[in-house]
């Protein structure tokens, strides 16, 4: 999974090639919505499968609960992930690598 | 790329309508192949000669949950990235 956050390197790339501010602008937004929507994409399809049962009429609050749970553990992992791995990298750059 | 910072007023709005539409075409596309996927595993246990009307009527279902869910889980991401925000 990518955690694009948020991501500026897409302006600077821009601004070489287009020179109207406002399509340059407009393009970054566009952008960022592409990436905020194409991660609950990802995020929707495995917590889908790890939270609903057979479909029913409406969503349980249980697996309600579980969706907004997922997406959050998730998020909550990959920085976790993140740093421990930034720490590895350290550690190891450190030890005389 | 040349020519394109010489676009009228009128181009470019053309242009920004274009990319808008693009992409919302690209999402709904997403989201159809996503929930077939998806609906597809979860009401089709056992693919018979015809779809009978318990799997059209799960078939149906699912889809609804399925936007459910990515309506909530799209509200919790956003509700995260706001938090992630302000701790910021």
């Amino acid at each position: 999974m990518s955690s694009d956050f948020g991501d500026s390197s897409f302006s600077s790339d821009l601004g070489g090639k287009v020179g109207d501010k406002e399509l340059q602008e407009f393009l970054v937004a566009e952008k960022q919505k592409a990436q905020f929507n194409a991660q609950i994409h990802e995020f929707n399809d495995f917590c889908w499968e790890k939270c609903v049962d057979k479909p029913s009429n409406k969503l349980d609050s249980r697996t309600e609960t579980c969706l907004s749970n997922c997406v959050d553990r998730f998020i909550d992992v990959s920085l976790l992930i993140t740093n421990r791995f930034a720490q590895l990298l350290q550690k190891s750059a450190g030890g005389g690598l | 790329m040349e020519g394109i910072s010489n676009l009228s007023g009128a181009q470019k709005d053309e242009l920004m309508d274009q990319v808008k539409q693009q992409i919302a075409v690209a999402n709904a596309q997403e989201l159809l192949t996503k929930m077939t996927e998806k609906c597809f595993k979860k009401c089709i246990s056992k693919p018979g000669t015809s779809l009978d009307s318990s799997e059209q009527k799960c078939v149906a279902m699912c889809m609804d949950r399925f936007m459910d869910s990515w309506n909530l889980v799209s509200k919790a991401y956003s509700m995260r990235i706001q938090r992630e925000r302000t701790n910021m």
